[in-house]
């Protein structure tokens, strides 16, 4: 263009500039190039094993197959309307809700309660800070290993703790009334550390000015923690609560170790059901019928997440 | 101070809820099964015994399983940071159009509950012909969103003058990334490994759904076969087990811990 523009110009200067634009241009597609290769396997990847399945789901969802057939009939929203109306999904739903409320509600309260007792100036406290939160990294399926024992009505630790108290321990994990609290406490045990350490870092990042102003002020050490410390640690609370509801959402490795579900149908969730339904029952159709209803669910969730930390900034 | 004391015996108490469990696991692997069904239960061992570590490892094929869980965390992990870092550095260093909406749609992955994916992914995996095979159990973990994420909020925070000194002496990208910008990010870099590890490790449902070999299993899934065959009448034998799954994890997270810790409140607090 500037070439162009300036036709008076001398001719080595002309062809000095167009060499100059051409090395450019070859230069930025050789960094488009080297982009594309370095971001390629990620993206193909994450394409293929990630967004792939939602679409192959809701295909599927609209099909009866027994993956073994040639090819899945369609049977259009039969899926839906079947599961929608199925006692059976209204109980899962149901036990699903009571299971992530109880982790969710558990593991808020007790996570901060830990996050303060961790906030003292308490000799030894990073010691037992770390240990609580070694049953987050640990395998699943050992720490569940680990609590049937406890569980055991004959020789499990809980047995021990029960007895003194002049009760009679249940058989936590074939009882239908037990099995999932049970449950519940495992989760708690593994989880609520990590609750705790989220907290801890918020605590630690609170404006120390404002707490000491209310202390000086006469303050009591609730009415601080409730007036000052809490309403602060609102967006932490938020996040925790995402993302502890779509964790325990997809649940999985504890529950299949300890009840497999049962006894009977007490512990089925939805994460174990769309397991059952596609690799127990060979059931393609609804299992991604119930794929497609957590992914939405989910998705909700997630979306409202977005939603009110967008506020929250606006907000500041 | 009373409240002070008050504070101890919680902290105690708190200590004893999360290390008794573990206590119980090493103590119960390292009895006699004689010592093992006692009512009370003995909390030191009369003898240590390491029988039970002997008859976990010939009830099931735990060879094996070790094998297999520590290839497919080692593969598993180096191919998932690889893709984390290569990713990152080409959206925090280098020019394309799109670029916003392309890193959405990386970021995007985190919104898909794997457990979603679950069904699609094996008939993918079935129709690659990858059951029963390394492949299947790993390349389908090694898309990442969240690695790559923590990467290049990272790389972005490096000064710019060095990696444009490294230009200027006619560094090439991928040297630049090699010898400049990967080494002024070990801690980040060994936060990652360390967190993908352990996810790797500890992957249950999935190698679960993907093999069906005894083979191919890999630890966890095998300590449900070990625990379905003993019918949870021999727990020595099963803690003894559930040990060898934990132990490995264990021992890294007491090497690594500041880097566990760090890299989840980091996520968390940004995220």
């Amino acid at each position: 263009m500037t070439v162009l523009d300036l036709p008076a110009r001398s001719h080595p200067d002309q062809h000095r500039q167009i060499a100059h634009s051409n090395q450019r241009r070859r230069q930025r597609r050789r960094e488009y190039g080297l982009f594309a290769l370095l971001v390629a396997p990620n993206l193909l990847v994450i394409a293929v094993f990630a967004y792939w399945p939602i679409v192959y789901n809701a295909f599927l969802s609209l099909t009866d197959w027994n993956m073994i057939a040639a090819r899945p009939e369609f049977v259009g929203l039969t899926n839906y309307a079947n599961t929608l109306t199925d006692p059976a999904f209204h109980k899962t739903l149901g036990i699903t809700v009571a299971f992530t409320g109880l982790i969710v509600l558990g593991s808020l309260v007790i996570g901060l309660a830990l996050a303060l007792l961790f906030n003292q100036p308490l000799k030894g406290r990073g010691l037992v800070r770390t240990m609580s939160f070694a049953p987050h990294i640990l395998s699943g399926a050992a720490v569940a290993t680990i609590w049937l024992f406890i569980f055991d009505p004959g020789y499990g630790l809980m047995r021990a703790l029960i007895e003194p108290l002049g009760a009679e321990p249940p058989d936590w994990m074939n009882n239908s009334d037990w099995a999932l609290p049970g449950l519940v406490i495992v989760y708690l045990w593994k989880n609520v550390g990590f609750t705790a350490l989220i907290y801890l870092a918020g605590l630690q990042g609170l404006p120390k000015e404002l707490d000491e102003a209310a202390a000086i002020d006469g303050a009591s050490t609730w009415t601080r923690f409730r007036a000052i410390k809490l309403p602060l640690l609102t967006p932490i609370t938020f996040f925790l609560l995402i993302t502890t509801v779509i964790g325990t959402f997809q649940a999985f490795d504890v529950i299949a170790v300890m009840t497999g579900g049962g006894p009977g149908d007490a512990t089925t969730t939805l994460s174990w059901s769309i397991y059952n339904e596609g690799f127990q029952a060979f059931n393609a159709g609804r299992a991604a019928t119930l794929s497609i209803i957590m992914f939405v669910i989910l998705l909700v969730v997630t979306t409202v997440q977005a939603r009110v930390m967008e506020r929250r900034v606006h907000y500041k | 101070m009373k409240v002070r004391a008050l504070q101890y015996v919680v902290l105690l108490g708190v200590a004893a809820i999360f290390l008794g469990p573990l206590y119980w696991l090493i103590s119960t692997a390292v009895k006699q099964p004689a010592d093992i069904y006692q009512w009370p239960p003995d909390w030191w061992p009369d003898t240590f015994s390491w029988e039970n570590f002997s008859l976990a490892w010939n009830a099931a094929p735990f060879d094996r399983f070790f094998l297999n869980s520590t290839v497919i965390t080692v593969a598993g992990t180096a191919l998932k940071v690889a893709n984390a870092v290569l990713t990152a550095y080409a959206f925090a260093y280098l020019r394309f159009p799109f670029k916003k909406p392309l890193f959405l749609l990386i970021l995007g992955a985190m919104m898909v509950p794997g457990h979603v994916t679950l069904l699609p992914n094996y008939l993918t995996v079935a129709s690659l012909g990858w059951i029963n095979t390394y492949a299947g159990l790993i390349i389908p973990g090694i898309g990442s969103a969240f690695a790559t994420f923590l990467m290049r909020q990272h790389f972005l925070t490096l000064p710019t003058e060095v990696t444009d000194a490294a230009a200027v002496d006619g560094a090439g990208h991928l040297r630049t990334l090699w010898r400049v910008v990967l080494p002024m990010s070990r801690p980040m870099l060994i936060t990652v490994v360390v967190i993908t590890a352990v996810e790797e490790w500890n992957n249950f449902v999935w190698p679960l759904i993907v093999t069906n070999t005894a083979e191919m299993r890999t630890l966890p899934v095998g300590l449900l076969i070990l625990k379905d065959e003993e019918g949870l009448a021999n727990w020595g034998t099963i803690m003894a087990g559930t040990l060898l799954v934990l132990a490995p994890m264990l021992l890294i997270f007491l090497v690594a811990q500041r880097y566990i810790v760090g890299g989840i409140t980091q996520g968390a607090l940004k995220g």
